[in-house]
């Protein structure tokens, strides 16, 4: 009886970040979230769809060419053309595959991704169904932690499906992928921690409520994309390679590993596996636009009512989506544009060069943080930015260069 | 900014025009002499002008050709002459379009389209028959299910031979030496043999001077 009171308050302070679920719960509310799930699924199925368009449609653009243009109105349905055609296709499970697990890797792969969308807010606070609530699936007050979670576990779905295919090269593109995503989390983790430390907070939406839009000044003071711009870049780094995301795509290299983890996969669960990636790329921007880029927050539009409905429910989407937009654009043009790292660059990259920055920087933005908030002297501040920098050059000595024995430095 | 500059490079493109078609819509101008798929010419007054000699079937190099000749019959003949094509069936699953059948037959019978998109799902489809293959009463090609036709690709099925001079002499250059089509009456030559102008004193009748090498001119 305990427990089970003990599992409901835990879950009522778990969900208490809603108004709509902070008091009893009722019919209407259940039905409310039921309706938010189910549309946060259908929108990022959509967002996936017209990404994978709008990708192939831009990297064409770069190339010259025309891209998708004859599945409906400019192509648009190209992506649900092929999704059809992959459903009914033959999906074969090799003999020597682990069938359960096999058949399972799939939806491993793409339920983390879908996850982690839902504790983004992607709009302010409306009213539905006689009840307020946010326009997020669910507002957690470690939404951070779980999307730190959400998107280490996504990789055991590529892993799994490496391991069960019973093939090599799908094995060898599984491991390369815990490898990266090994190597990368660190990385990612402290990029995110840069903006955690500014925050105080690990909930999502006090997040995106501390960049809320105060006027147009609040981009460079209130969003936390100019005071932690090295995290920034360190984060979008790393979020590139964790969603395996060219240039990092190494789990799939064709010219190295045939398809990588997915080679054995046909039909509808190679499309979950195509579905899981992209989604993953938007939820990864997603996570990137509430961290850094002030989530929903942008300037109200004017001309209409401040109460109304297209400024309460329309406008904050709006800005979502704009910069959503952006991101999702910078990885095409990543795409488009960078070769595929060779293994140890990649390696070299994430251990000698993302962690060490993002620690550095972890250290010496927590002395900023502390010496603000207890009212340390001035020079407290150079000294920390100091010792900072004399660690970093210590570090940098450290690092074996290129062509260098690294027995001279024992 | 060397290692960025690759980001340069791709966004420029993109305000760049492109070089795809939208192909199944629009279609590009193909040269004027394209091999495409045959058609078996007739004459004017709707007579075929394929008389069954067989070069064509001679000369192919994939041997994809079949033709037999038989006579005509007295009471209504198929081709002006004594014979005509009986059977002709040319096997696309075979033919390489190298235009030799066009060459060697006598009386122009057989030509190309500009036609190459036949995409056609069992193999008897891939042999074509003389009743596929004979221009339609108004002189053009008979269009199979499984061909993509764009406008005007059998308009100029006589090109190549109307824009050849007899003997390759530039002489002729400009002179009707072919036979009229059904539909498309005599037609003029096609322009675009570059030629020096006419010298003085060529009979264009007299082929000897030029052609005949080693004659004892």
């Amino acid at each position: 009886m305990t427990a089970a009171m003990n599992a409901a308050s835990l879950l009522a302070t778990l969900m208490a970040g809603d108004p709509a679920l902070a008091g009893k719960l009722d019919g209407g509310i259940v039905l409310l979230v039921a309706v938010k799930v189910v549309v946060a699924f259908a929108v990022l199925l959509v967002a996936v769809m017209l990404y994978i368009w709008g990708m192939r449609k831009v990297i064409a653009d770069m190339q010259n060419r025309i891209g998708p243009a004859t599945a409906g109105p400019f192509g648009v349905l190209q992506t649900l053309a092929d999704g059809v055609k992959l459903f009914f296709k033959e999906q074969s499970i090799p003999s020597s595959a682990d069938r359960t697990v096999f058949r399972l890797a799939p939806y491993l792969s793409i339920l983390p991704a879908f996850l982690m969308f839902c504790v983004i807010p992607i709009g302010g606070t409306v009213s539905m169904f006689g009840h307020r609530t946010n326009l997020q699936v669910a507002d957690l007050p470690m939404g951070v932690l779980f999307i730190l979670a959400m998107s280490g576990i996504g990789v055991y779905g590529v892993m799994l499906a490496g391991w069960s295919s019973g093939s090599k090269y799908p094995l060898l593109g599984s491991v390369r992928a815990s490898a990266q995503v090994l190597s990368y989390e660190a990385a990612f983790g402290l990029g995110i921690l840069g903006v955690l430390i500014q925050a105080g907070t690990l909930s999502t939406r006090g997040i995106a409520a501390q960049q809320a839009w105060v006027s147009w000044r609040s981009i460079f003071t209130d969003w936390y994309l100019l005071p932690c711009l090295i995290p920034f870049a360190i984060f979008l780094i790393a979020a590139v390679a964790e969603t395996n995301h060219p240039p990092f795509d190494l789990v799939e290299a064709e010219q190295e590993l045939v398809g990588g983890f997915h080679t054995e996969y046909t039909g509808i669960r190679f499309a979950i596996f195509f579905l899981a990636e992209f989604m993953n790329v938007i939820t990864m921007s997603a996570v990137a636009v509430t961290l850094f880029l002030g989530g929903p927050s942008g300037p109200a539009f004017g001309f209409l009512p401040a109460q109304g409905s297209v400024n309460v429910w329309f406008v904050p989407v709006f800005w979502f989506l704009v910069k959503l937009l952006a991101l999702l654009f910078g990885t095409v043009w990543l795409r488009a544009s960078l070769p595929r790292l060779r293994y140890d660059q990649l390696m070299a990259l994430g251990w000698k060069w993302l962690i060490e920055i993002a620690i550095l920087w972890v250290m010496v933005s927590a002395g900023f943080v502390v010496a603000r908030d207890r009212d340390w002297p001035l020079w407290a501040y150079g000294a920390i930015t100091g010792s900072g920098l004399l660690a970093w050059g210590m570090l940098y000595l450290s690092i074996p260069k290129p062509g260098e024995p690294v027995e001279d430095f024992r | 900014m060397g290692r960025f500059s690759g980001f340069a490079v791709t966004f420029r493109q993109m305000l760049k025009p492109r070089v795809t078609t939208r192909y199944p819509a629009v279609k590009r101008e193909k040269p004027v002499r394209m091999h495409g798929r045959h058609v078996l010419n007739r004459y004017e007054d709707g007579m075929e002008k394929c008389i069954g000699c067989e070069l064509c079937a001679g000369i192919c190099p994939a041997k994809c050709i079949y033709v037999r000749g038989a006579d005509n019959p007295p009471d209504e003949p198929v081709s002006p002459g004594e014979r005509y094509g009986f059977v002709y069936e040319i096997n696309y699953m075979r033919c390489i379009h190298c235009d030799l059948c066009v060459e060697a037959c006598p009386t122009e019978a057989i030509t190309e389209t500009k036609l190459f998109e036949f995409s056609f799902a069992n193999r008897s489809d891939g042999i074509y028959t003389k009743e596929q293959l004979l221009v339609a009463d108004d002189g053009r090609a008979r269009r199979q299910p499984w061909e993509l036709w764009a406008g005007g690709e059998d308009d100029d099925t006589s090109a190549w031979m109307r824009a050849t001079s007899p003997s390759g002499q530039a002489a002729y250059e400009g002179r009707i030496g072919w036979s009229g089509e059904l539909g498309f009456g005599l037609r003029q030559p096609e322009q675009g043999q570059a030629a020096d102008a006419p010298r003085d004193g060529i009979d264009a009748d007299d082929t000897s001077r030029e052609v005949g090498g080693g004659d004892g001119r």
